[in-house]
């Protein structure tokens, strides 16, 4: 019988498998680092939204705080989207023939909800609270960025698992005062850690279940 | 077809064939699981073609009251007893309950009415017609119960806030402003020997 390759193939075999491990390799590499990009996850790109509601006018400009909008951010595992009647307890005044804001009216008119584009959204079987991360020291802007000089809302943050494992094993790298959740302007002390540790401590954050799978995965 | 030849061919078709399938078979599960990723448990306000207009989130038919949510006490829910405006608290006002009342005032009322409730905030400034300053005395002899009612049903221009300030909280706002008032016509003299120092040091 022939013989089906030639001795020098040998060469070429090997060499080929070790060209193939180098490609599966270089391939995983390039979509692990597009999946963390924030090209992937849309990390500091503006949303679109039906109406351009500008945070960065309302907040900034006005000084209308987070909670005259996002009511139940406090008290409840959901941050609250303002309805209509909150726009209209200002723009039934303010703005009333601007065509911009006609989507409001027509929205408090028909009694059909404004329909926003959310910016975070984590996948469902994640779960998240924000009144336990609030009443616990962690304000807006860790998570969310420097929201109130965003004229349409981006994502700061990825929102992957180890973006929120990064805080749950050190929670007192971003810590503060409970009075301070909504100050944008706040600076953290030159002896983060060592203050954090001490709210840590004075707010019975349990940093030893924080990373259980559990928790975020019930 | 020599023999080699179907070896070949037979060993190819096998393994191309399984390999093939393997790889079906772990695409699809791949794919499959991203389902978890919005799976038909809806999150609060999720759009949902359920009902015709397209909300998952529903308003209560009238005449029903959500569990936990009966109030059974005219004064909490009301400010009124016997129909009319009471003057007098649900509660009692401790620190506590002040120091809400202080917070819940500066984020919903002080953008039209200011910090000291003299009607010149923010949004006011910029087109919203002014409301009368808290520092009058026909709005002084107003009973307790009368802020409450605004804050309820609305007032005029002003709409209600009920439906983001809960009850509580609405009695807080009813507390803080009374201190308001108080706090602009006090006489310094009422005032402890700390209080004034403190004062004192804050008007130089
Ligand atoms: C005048 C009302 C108002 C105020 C005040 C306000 N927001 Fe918002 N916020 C909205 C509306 C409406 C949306 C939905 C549209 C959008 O995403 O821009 C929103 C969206 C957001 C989102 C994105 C939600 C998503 O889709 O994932 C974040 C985060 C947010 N707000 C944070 C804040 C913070 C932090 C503050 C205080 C600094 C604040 N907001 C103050 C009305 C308000
Ligand atoms: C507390 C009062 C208040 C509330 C509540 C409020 N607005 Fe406004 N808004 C204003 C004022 C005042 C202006 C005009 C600002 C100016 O004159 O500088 C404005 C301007 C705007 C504009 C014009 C574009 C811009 O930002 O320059 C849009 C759009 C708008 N608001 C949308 C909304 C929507 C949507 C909501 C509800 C989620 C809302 N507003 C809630 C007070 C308010
Ligand atoms: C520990 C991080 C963290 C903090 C602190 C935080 N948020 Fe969020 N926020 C998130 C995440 C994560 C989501 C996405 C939740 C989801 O998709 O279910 C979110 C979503 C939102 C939304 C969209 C509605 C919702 O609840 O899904 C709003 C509005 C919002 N946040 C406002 C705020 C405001 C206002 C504060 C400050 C009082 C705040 N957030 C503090 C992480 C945070
Ligand atoms: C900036 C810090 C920070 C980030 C980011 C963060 N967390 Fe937390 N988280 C905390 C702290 C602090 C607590 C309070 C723990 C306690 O009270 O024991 C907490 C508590 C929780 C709890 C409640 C735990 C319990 O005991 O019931 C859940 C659920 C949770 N986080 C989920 C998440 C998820 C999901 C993310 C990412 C999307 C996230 N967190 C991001 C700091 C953070
Ligand atoms: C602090 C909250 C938190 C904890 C603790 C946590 N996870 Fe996650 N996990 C998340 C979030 C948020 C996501 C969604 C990330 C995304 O957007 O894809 C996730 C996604 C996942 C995924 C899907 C991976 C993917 O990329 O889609 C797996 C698998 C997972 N977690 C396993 C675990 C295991 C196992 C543990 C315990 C060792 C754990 N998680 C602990 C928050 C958490
Ligand atoms: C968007 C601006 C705005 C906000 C926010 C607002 N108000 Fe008003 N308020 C008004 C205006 C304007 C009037 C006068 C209405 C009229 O005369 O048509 C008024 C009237 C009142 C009155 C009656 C005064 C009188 O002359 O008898 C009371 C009491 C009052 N507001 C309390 C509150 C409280 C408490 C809050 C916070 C929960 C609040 N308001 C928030 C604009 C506002």
């Amino acid at each position: 019988m022939a013989q089906i390759f030639h001795p020098s193939m040998r060469v070429i075999s090997r060499a080929s498998i070790i060209v193939v491990f180098l490609l599966v390799g270089f391939v995983g590499w390039v979509s692990w680092d597009m999946y963390r990009s924030g090209y992937f996850t849309d990390v500091n790109v503006p949303k679109e939204q039906p109406i351009p509601f500008s945070h960065e006018h309302h907040v900034n400009g006005l000084g209308i705080s987070c909670g005259y909008c996002h009511t139940s951010v406090e008290k409840s595992a959901f941050a609250g989207i303002p309805p209509t009647h909150t726009c209209m307890t200002c723009h039934s005044q303010i703005w009333t023939g601007a065509p911009m804001l006609e989507p409001v009216r027509a929205s408090y008119r028909t009694q059909r909800p404004l329909e926003w584009n959310r910016v975070h959204d984590l996948p469902d079987f994640a779960y998240f609270n924000h009144s336990i991360h609030v009443k616990k020291g962690m304000s807006c802007q860790v998570c969310h960025g420097n929201v109130n000089m965003m004229p349409l809302v981006w994502k700061q943050s990825t929102l992957q698992m180890a973006w929120c494992l990064d805080c749950h094993r050190q929670p007192e790298k971003f810590i503060r005062p409970v009075e301070e959740i909504y100050n944008f302007e706040y600076r953290p002390p030159q002896d983060q850690i060592a203050f954090g540790k001490e709210l840590v401590k004075k707010y019975d954050v349990k940093t030893k279940q924080l990373t259980d799978c559990s928790i975020c995965h019930r | 077809m020599t023999k080699t030849d179907r070896l070949v061919k037979d060993c190819f078709n096998r393994h191309a064939l399984r390999s093939a399938l393997a790889m079906f078979i772990c695409i699809g599960l791949i794919t499959g699981c991203n389902d978890m990723y919005d799976s038909s448990r809806i999150k609060p306000l999720e759009k949902n073609s359920f009902f015709t207009d397209g909300s998952s989130a529903r308003i209560a038919p009238e005449g029903t009251v959500a569990r936990g949510r009966a109030v059974n006490d005219d004064l909490l829910s009301t400010g009124r007893v016997n129909g009319r405006l009471a003057d007098t608290f649900p509660f009692t006002i401790t620190d506590s309950v002040m120091a809400r009342g202080r917070d819940r005032f500066t984020t919903f009322c002080t953008p039209c009415h200011g910090r000291l409730g003299d009607g010149g905030g923010m949004i006011v400034q910029r087109g919203f017609p002014r409301p009368n300053s808290f520092h009058t005395d026909s709005l002084r002899e107003r009973p307790a119960g009368y802020f409450f009612d605004v804050m309820t049903n609305g007032f005029g221009r002003m709409y209600s806030y009920a439906p983001s300030v809960p009850v509580e909280d609405r009695w807080a706002i009813v507390a803080y402003i009374r201190a308001l008032q108080l706090s602009q016509r006090a006489e310094a003299s009422t005032l402890s020997n700390e209080d004034r120092t403190k004062l004192f040091r804050l008007a130089q």
